[in-house]
């Protein structure tokens, strides 16, 4: 299936090539620095290539692409989901997944490669099953190893691959037995200028870390399941318990896994914390414009909003802005014609308030785009979409593991428009198609 | 090497890419090759030190040096100089240094054969090791290795893991199938052998990979799966993920072979007519409904049943191949079931996105009502990939409908605002197809756009005039106010593009703004000097085109603009302006053709067609690689149409109690134990059951046979009763026509026919593959059936082996290659057993000496234009009115020739593409539909002998209904 694989850094040039079956020449990739070309950002080259013997499937991640090579067809998704994987394991092993880290632990990420896949299909994908073959580094290893001449390879032989849990190995002890949760919920948005919802959603996700010994047994069950309009769970989750009964049965994985992903949409239920009031206009007679954006708290249910944060991906026509803001700072990228201004903390005593003016570019034509806002944020110890866990069971082990639930509400793609106001002569293009047909039936 | 050397030390990068490229494929660009001799020496310096390493006596040295070596193949160099190094610790104790050392010695083992020998026996050792990891990854290690010599010894280990205690060690025997069977093909048979018993293996480890391991060796043998099909269906969900993909996927395809079809004739279904796709046997679908009422198969909904909970899986691959499932098996009204969990992909990584959104593209031109509710879904973001963009647009284009329309066109309006201006520009097309799908926001659209004409952006303006012009052309008639508003609005506008369209647009409807042409051209007889040339061109244009409409108001102003334009700066329009003249105003040196301008200038042009980029993918199966890049990838496995009678549903029942006995007898039926017995005996024969089936036809459809081969036949024999012809259970991109090579009279027993399927020959690639099918028809044993002497004694055969014993009612399908060197002439040669020879002949047809090949419409244009003239043969021919559709034009033309489908943006070209098997020569077929069933087919190759033939035979299929 997968025939072989390239990593290929931003500056377009080669730093890893993994083959599972015979060796396909660098020269392949010529293919792909041509779509890279064509794409002008790394974001928009097609995933799927073709070229005359061979097709390309890539991802970009972390600045960096990983490329395959397919000689045959293939379920393209198949293909991109194992490269995520790839990724993932990655940061799994080293913290962060950049070309910097795979370089210097090129030896381990191919041993890793070479455990997952098996003539180009997937063997083991699962990070458990991984980190018993190859041990992930620390320091302390890495210091003992240079020492003592030890070895990053697992001696024992992996058990997980054999039982019907192959993402739990046997044997696992702890002396202090722990379960958490942390219950992340991320709000997507589209909000317009007049802060009415176009679209919303919540989309959560269930990460979990357990440490228990033995083969233990969990049931986890929420006050209000019907909430949840959309699951995905990690294979280790029991279906049939969960149509039956709306309960999450499973035997965890050791360590850190994501239990399950879901989705809440329906539009009444998705509470927006904030409410944006903003004005961005230019003037038609000399170069600059006016900026005035206020935030204030909606539907916090009490809570604190935190990490409050709005970047403004400015018309390219504007050279600078001057601005004050009555809390936090804001940087101008003049490359990017990125505004960020990082707020903090929202005090819902003192709204805070960005204003002041912009320069545009003298002799442009006004700026007739309409930026968006996006708005990042950060409610601790709130679900927005209201879930709560209400209990968890452990069956199969004898002792009393300490368990805890964590909730944390973020903003996803989080986006306001603006429509800008523009005092030009040339009013008809910027007017709403329902005004326009007004128009047309008198003029006619 | 190493004296050429002297050159600066280049950087690494470049040099190691040519070292070790050698002999891969040729390419756009080729790395410079001074580059590679400087980085050559580096390598073989640090080589040497590293030698050293790996000879001494310390682990710590050994395994110091194989990390460096590990490093150097990840970076892609060439270090293959220091496998006698390498290759002495691979029966190191240290597990890590083993592990590199097998690292290094699959990469090189290919490029030093001799010496990756040395390493066999300790793996051959570790098979027999009590742990088993060892066995496995000593299985692993082995299969591995390219080595050809030691293909006997991979089958023996093979065959030995098959049959091994640990279902570990089973799984990699399953995996090193495929890799015995891409180093030598030969060995197809015997692996077929190990995969049916691996087929039944219970262990969910195993299930996945022994399901990849049929799918790449034996995907036609869908006689293997009848006995496991329940027990994969239950399987199913324990299976790790990727296994399930290539589970789903293999049985979404057997399904649709083994079941009737479960979308009943005019069921609630269907706005936009699902028919279009399957319409070559809509017919025998409705027979069949009318006779008995739909039930469906308990095994078809045991497969929808077990599959529906791993829509909630996390693996994106794993939903999206039950989606396809569901899509290609499920009854219309279950489909909706798989909406959610797609959706909610959309919120993966980019790269998911695109795919899923392709494939939701397809769906929802078929089934709008799917994917509605969920159209803010389809919104797009500012953040989104310009690609992400276009496919959303596609999407919410498709699903608009009169209800939703208004909030669709908003949601449009500030897309054109955009900065991404291809992206605007796709919008405003977006907004023309939503125009002429929906009359009632038809004017609405318009209005929106004649405004976008104002817009300072030029892509936004050319590509609104550009879709104004096409909604104009669709319903001139209606549409005279826009065209005045256009001219109100001429003054302000000043994109010379824009202006240039309008005037093209006043030109082509003059007569039905008779009062304010004229005026237009009044005013740009004034400004005409200082216009731009394309406005000018098109001045020009007008006044010609009013000059034989109203001559009376416009002659004047008509002659002054052609007096301006005679003395313009720029010759384009000096040119168009003498040739004008001479073409509308009469005199004596004009001619006849003046008596045509009007005719010439005016004639009627065709309206644009608008619709969905997506409209022809649902010929591929949702969620493959082809359906992403719509072009029919390698190894594709086409979906068979339902069959309009089922095959016996016995056959996949178990018998639970006698696991030993596999291929017992299920119903008592003399007849069908015979057949049972030869699906597990490796072979496909037809003959003889074509002649007991034809003696019983009535009894069809209790027969137990569903090997494809045998099916077909059935089929054959109910013709009269069914009225099911051939095409239907084909593929229609691989059309098995089955010749007659021998008949069984004449053979004394043996018989056999012939095939080509249609894939490119593996011996040889000036050859075409053959399929034989040898069967033995006698009551007694064949032996050393072979091919003798051929004639031309210059033909170039690639005979198969020798078979040194057929059993009486047994039959074996064989693979040869013969080179026709393009031409139809036949090729002879003589089919001996050890008692008799039987001289035979295999003619092709011309359409078989051809193989695929892909090209853009841009490319194939390019091609065309250099095969002109002699290389060029054209005829217009008569199509069945059956065969108008595209679809069966794509079917009947590739039934006809091994030729790839080009895409095509215009609805009436159809291009084929294909280049000839020896040769190479290209050979390009177009048919353009004229009205009716007319059309005019065009051939361009250099071989013009086979241009006429396939031509010939292409009038011919076309002319059949």
């Amino acid at each position: 299936m997968i025939h072989s694989l390239f990593l290929i850094n931003h500056t377009g040039d080669i730093f890893l090539e993994k083959h599972w079956k015979s060796v396909i020449g660098r020269s392949v990739c010529d293919y792909f620095f041509e779509a890279r070309e064509k794409a002008v950002e790394p974001e928009n080259v097609p995933p799927v290539l073709q070229t005359p013997h061979h097709y390309l499937i890539s991802i970009y991640r972390g600045k960096l692409f990983f490329l395959s090579v397919i000689q045959t067809e293939v379920p393209p998704l198949f293909v991109i989901e194992f490269l995520h994987r790839v990724a993932d394991t990655i940061q799994d092993y080293f913290g962060e997944c950049s070309e910097g880290v795979i370089k210097d632990n090129v030896v381990t990420v191919y041993e890793l490669l070479e455990e997952m896949l098996d003539n180009g299909f997937p063997l083991a994908t699962e990070s458990n099953v991984l980190k018993e073959m190859i041990r992930p580094p620390t320091i302390l290893r890495s210091v003992v190893n240079t020492l003592t001449g030890a070895s990053n390879v697992g001696d024992t032989l992996p058990t997980g691959q054999l039982s019907n849990v192959p993402w739990r190995r046997v044997g696992v002890k702890y002396t202090n037995n722990e379960a958490y949760f942390d219950v992340i919920e991320e709000i997507d948005a589209i909000l317009d200028k007049s802060g009415t919802t176009v679209f919303a959603e919540i989309q959560g996700v269930i990460e979990a870390c357990v440490r228990l010994t033995g083969m233990p047994d969990l049931t986890l069950s929420f006050m209000n399941p019907r909430l949840l309009d959309d699951v995905s769970f990690h294979p280790c989750v029991r279906f049939k318990r969960w149509e039956s009964e709306r309960v999450l049965s499973f035997i965890p994985p050791d360590g850190n896994f994501t239990l399950m992903n879901y989705h809440v949409s329906s539009q009444n239920l998705v509470a927006i914390p904030v409410y944006v009031k903003q004005s961005i206009s230019f003037f038609e007679t000399g170069p600059c414009g006016r900026l005035d954006i206020t935030i204030g708290p909606k539907q916090t249910m009490g809570k604190t909003v935190e990490g409050l944060m709005v970047t403004i991906h400015m018309p390219k026509a504007v050279l600078s802005a001057n601005l004050t803001a009555t809390q936090g700072t804001y940087t101008y990228d003049l490359a990017t014609k990125v505004l960020v201004w990082d707020i903090g903390k929202l005090n819902p005593q003192k709204l805070p308030n960005l204003k002041g003016s912009l320069t545009t570019q003298a002799g442009t034509p006004k700026p007739e785009d309409n930026p968006s806002l996006n708005i990042d944020l950060k409610i601790q110890q709130l679900a927005i979409s209201g879930l709560k866990v209400s209990r968890l069971d452990m069956y199969g082990e004898k002792y009393k593991p300490f368990k805890g639930v964590k909730y944390l509400t973020k903003a996803g793609k989080f986006q306001i428009y603006i429509y800008m106001f523009i005092f030009l002569e040339n009013l008809m293009s910027y007017l709403l198609f329902e005004w326009l047909q007004c128009v047309l039936k008198h003029s006619i | 090497m190493r004296n050429m050397s002297t050159a600066v030390l280049y950087n690494d990068q470049g040099g190691a890419e040519a070292a070790v490229e050698a002999g891969q494929e040729s390419t756009p660009t080729t790395s410079s090759s001074g580059a590679a001799f400087g980085l050559f020496s580096t390598d073989f310096k640090k080589n040497e030190d590293l030698k050293e390493m790996l000879e001494s006596n310390k682990e710590s040295l050994k395994l110091e040096a194989m990390k460096r070596v590990v490093g150097l193949i990840a970076k892609g160099k060439n270090s293959s100089e220091l496998f006698p190094a390498v290759v002495k610790n691979v029966a190191s104790k240290n597990i890590e240094l083993k592990k590199l050392v097998y690292v290094y010695l699959v990469r090189y083992a290919e490029e030093q054969q001799d010496l990756a020998l040395l390493s066999i026996s300790t793996f051959q050792r570790a098979l027999k090791d009590p742990n088993q990891f060892i066995r496995a990854s000593a299985l692993r290690v082995l299969s591995s290795i390219r080595v050809p010599i030691i293909v006997p010894i991979m089958m023996l280990a093979i065959k030995e893991a098959a049959a091994d205690l640990s279902p570990y060690v089973r799984k990699t025997s399953a995996h090193a199938i495929q890799k015995l069977y891409s180093l030598d093909p030969e060995q197809k048979e015997q692996l077929i052998e190990v995969i049916e018993k691996l087929l039944k293996d219970k262990s969910t480890l195993v299930a996945g990979s022994v399901v990849m391991a049929f799918e790449e060796v034996c995907p036609d043998r869908i006689d293997l799966i009848h006995k496991n099909y329940r027990k994969l269906c239950n399987l199913l969900v324990d299976v790790e993920e990727w296994g399930q993909v290539v589970i789903i996927s293999m049985l979404t395809r057997y399904a649709r072979t083994q079941f009737t079809s479960p979308w009943k004739e005019g069921a609630i279904f269907d706005e936009n007519n699902d028919k279009t796709f399957y319409e070559s046997d809509s017919e025998e679908k409705k027979e069949q409904t009318e006779a008995k009422p739909y039930i469906m198969d308990p095994d078809h909904r045991l497969l929808l049943r077990n599959t529906k909970p791993l829509l909630q899986s996390r693996n994106t691959a794993v939903v999206m191949s039950v989606a396809q499932l569901y899509w290609h098996l499920a009854p219309k009204h279950e489909v909706n079931i798989v909406t959610k969990s797609l959706v909610r992909l959309l919120r993966s990584h980019r790269e998911v996105q695109y795919i899923v959104l392709q494939n939701i593209a397809t769906m929802s031109i078929q089934r709008k009502g799917m994917f509605e509710p969920y159209m803010k879904s389809f919104y797009v973001r500012s953040t989104d990939a310009t690609h992400i963009k276009t496919l959303k647009l596609e999407i919410l284009t498709n699903l608009a409908n009169e209800a939703n329309i208004s909030t669709i066109l908003r949601e449009f309006q500030t897309y054109v605002k955009s900065q991404d201006k291809a992206f605007a520009a796709a919008t405003i097309q977006a907004i023309g197809r939503c125009a002429t799908n929906i009359s009632e926001v038809t004017d609405t659209c318009l209005n929106g756009l004649v405004l976008l004409l104002s817009n300072r952006d030029e892509t936004v303006v050319a590509e609104s005039v550009v879709v104004i012009k096409k909604l104009l052309q669709t319903q001139p008639t209606q549409h005279s106010e826009i065209i005045k508003h256009m001219a109100k609005l001429f003054d302000n506008i000043t994109v010379p593009m824009a202006r240039a369209s309008i005037l093209w647009l006043m030109g082509e409807y003059c007569e039905r703004v008779p009062k304010i042409a004229p005026d237009v051209l009044r005013k740009m007889a004034k400004t005409f000097t200082a216009e731009e040339d394309i406005v000018k061109l098109q001045t020009v244009n007008l006044a010609a085109k009013l000059y034989l409409t109203n001559s009376k108001q416009t002659k004047l102003l008509t002659q002054y603009i052609l007096n301006l334009g005679k003395y313009d700066q720029n010759y384009d329009i000096r040119d168009r302006t003498r040739f004008i003249r001479q073409l509308i105003v009469p005199n004596e040196k004009s001619g006849a053709l003046n008596k045509y301008a009007r005719r010439i200038l005016l004639a009627p042009k065709p309206a644009p067609v608008l619709e969905s980029a997506f409209k022809d993918r649902d010929r591929f199966q949702l969620g493959t690689l082809s359906h992403s890049l719509n072009v029919k990838a390698a190894g594709y496995q086409e979906l068979s149409d339902w069959p309009a009678v089922a095959p016996d549903q016995s056959v996949r029942n178990v018998e639970v109690i006698e696991p030993v006995k596999e291929w017992a007898p299920l119903v008592g039926k003399t007849k069908k134990s015979k057949s049972e017995d030869k699906f597990y005996s490796d072979d496909e024969d037809e003959k003889e059951e074509e002649g007991s089936e034809s003696s019983g036809s009535e009894d069809s459809s209790s027969s137990s046979s569903s090997d494809e081969g045998l099916f077909l036949s059935l089929f054959r024999d109910c013709g009269g009763l069914f009225r099911v012809s051939l095409q239907v259970t084909t593929p229609s991109f691989g059309p098995v026509k089955t010749y007659e090579l021998l008949h069984h009279m004449t053979g004394k027993g043996l018989s056999a026919k012939y095939h080509f399927p249609r894939q490119p020959c593996l011996y040889q690639p000036s050859m075409v593959a053959v399929q034989v099918i040898l069967t033995n028809s006698s009551d007694h044993s064949l032996e050393e059936i072979h091919i003798g002497d051929r004639s031309p004694a210059s033909l170039n055969i690639h005979c198969f082996n020798t078979i040194e014993r057929l059993e009486p009612e047994a039959s074996v399908t064989v693979s040869m290659g013969i080179d026709f060197s393009d031409s139809t002439q036949a090729a002879n040669f003589q089919l001996c057993t050890k008692e008799d020879q039987f001289s035979v002949s295999i003619q092709p047809a011309v359409g078989e000496l051809l193989m695929p090949s892909t090209m853009t419409e841009e490319d194939f244009s390019k091609e065309q234009g250099k095969l002109l003239g002699m290389n060029e043969t054209s005829a217009t021919i008569t199509m069945a009115t059956a065969n108008t559709s595209s679809q069966a034009i794509g079917k009947q033309v590739l039934s006809v020739a091994n030729v790839g489908v080009v895409s095509s943006s215009q609805n009436n070209v159809h291009r084929f593409a294909g280049r000839t098997v020896s040769s190479g020569a290209v050979v390009l077929v177009s048919l353009e539909q004229k009205e009716s069933c007319a059309a005019l087919l065009t051939i361009n190759t250099e071989k013009s002998v086979m241009a006429s033939m396939l031509l010939r035979d292409l009038k011919q299929a076309l002319a059949q209904a």
